[in-house]
């Protein structure tokens, strides 16, 4: 099978749309809703599983003939809490005041679903290109909608967008304008919300699909 | 006394573990069908975090914490990998014991006995914990200065996370029978009965112990 042929792009291609591990096989709900309060720790997480669910798939993936299968589970935890040390780590050295922000959601990296459930349904029966393609395409999948929750909590809740602010300072009420923040939007409930609006418009386009 | 029982009572209602962390989102929204199976899984969860929290502070504190073990040495990156291997061992362990003392409750929960390992709540409460050590009892409400506090934490997170989970399985019973839009059947409309569930939860929050 070629590098880059047609069952590697649909490898690739189904988590983001498709087969998305957060509207469709209902993995990595928790930090999804936990991150999602602005947009800089979204981005910020949706990259970090995208490396790790990527490298896990890989290694797993290279050593999936010679894991006994009665420890199975506790091999995967290892490789995955190594490799989340590591971009913890990273994260901590270079982009503290996010990695501050995202307290121990990162170390929850190890426990997300979206990891496990990838090791245990592709990257032990396959090999580790395509692995490495459906770990970076089911991140990516998780990604996106980490960045749509978090775009339209920091714009509504704070009105501003990583950081810059976007609604004009002349148009809240304070200053005589009409416009208040929405509150709300900084909750953890309106997180919620707003996955299950995501989820509602996800389906009623794909309504073709069997999902 | 009054910070333990301060502890205890705010982990159930003001820091609950789904509705203010979404710790326990997945094996929560796949369970909760039906009550019964709900209350098994919750008083499983409950079960382990009041082993495994507990275990983890003494690892933390007397392992990993800078200079405990000799002087300069600071050994929290391994927090992660310790952390998770004591929180499967211990499941294995409480599978083990379920097994021989209620094989029906063992059939009961199935598969979600040993997925309480990759359960987020048993992890993020650990993770938790290590970031309270470091607040002071004086001036937080959250901080955890020994044992005690550790099992007052445990207990009120896993009471916590069984109310969120028999509270929803019991308004999804009664959703069955709803006419929900074809979109947002299943999954959607769980997930606003949680976000509604969080913002009722959310009256909570000027509880003053």
């Amino acid at each position: 099978m070629s590098l880059f042929s047609k069952e590697n792009g649909a490898v690739f291609t189904g988590p983001l749309n498709l087969n998305n591990p957060i509207a469709v096989q209902v993995l990595g709900i928790c930090s999804a809703l936990a991150v999602t309060s602005q947009l800089k720790p979204a981005i910020v997480m949706g990259l970090s599983v995208t490396v790790i669910t990527a490298f896990s798939n890989v290694i797993i993936s290279l050593l999936r003939k010679t894991i006994p299968n009665r420890i199975r589970i506790i091999v995967q935890l290892v490789v995955v809490a190594a490799l989340v040390t590591i971009v913890s780590n990273i994260l901590k050295a270079y982009v503290y005041d996010v990695s501050v922000q995202l307290s121990v959601y990162v170390g929850l990296i190890i426990t997300n679903c979206i990891l496990m459930g990838r090791l245990e349904a592709f990257a032990m029966q396959n090999g580790p290109w395509e692995s490495f393609l459906d770990g970076i395409g089911n991140g990516l999948g998780y990604a996106f909608v980490l960045v749509v929750v978090g775009f339209i909590r920091e714009i509504l809740g704070f009105g501003t967008l990583l950081g810059f602010q976007i609604i004009p300072d002349s148009a809240y009420m304070d200053n005589g304008g009409l416009y208040i923040n929405n509150g709300m939007m900084t909750m953890p409930a309106m997180a919620l919300i707003l996955v299950a609006c995501f989820i509602w418009v996800h389906r009623a386009v794909n309504k073709d699909e069997n999902l | 006394m009054e910070h333990f029982i301060s502890l205890f009572v705010r982990s159930i209602f003001v820091d609950n573990m789904i509705f203010a962390f979404f710790l326990g989102m997945c094996s929560y929204l796949a369970v909760s069908k039906t009550v019964k199976t709900s209350l098994g899984l919750g008083i499983a969860v409950t079960f382990v975090l009041l082993i495994t929290v507990p275990v983890d502070y003494l690892l933390q504190t007397k392992v990993l914490a800078n200079g405990v073990l000799a002087e300069g040495v600071d050994l929290t990156f391994l927090a992660f990998i310790l952390f998770i291997a004591v929180i499967a061992a211990m499941v294995q362990l409480v599978e083990m014991i379920v097994e021989k003392f209620s094989p029906s409750l063992y059939n009961a929960l199935g598969i979600f006995l040993p997925l309480i390992a990759v359960n987020c709540a048993i992890m993020g409460a650990s993770l938790f914990m290590q970031q309270r050590i470091l607040l002071d009892p004086e001036t937080s409400t959250q901080a955890i200065g020994g044992v005690g506090d550790c099992i007052a934490y445990a207990l009120g997170s896993g009471i916590g996370w069984t109310l969120a989970i028999v509270g929803l399985a019991a308004i999804r019973e009664k959703m069955a029978y709803s006419d929900v839009p074809k979109p947002l059947r299943g999954l959607g409309i769980t997930f606003i009965t949680v976000g509604l569930m969080a913002m009722a939860f959310m009256c909570f929050s000027g509880l003053k112990l």
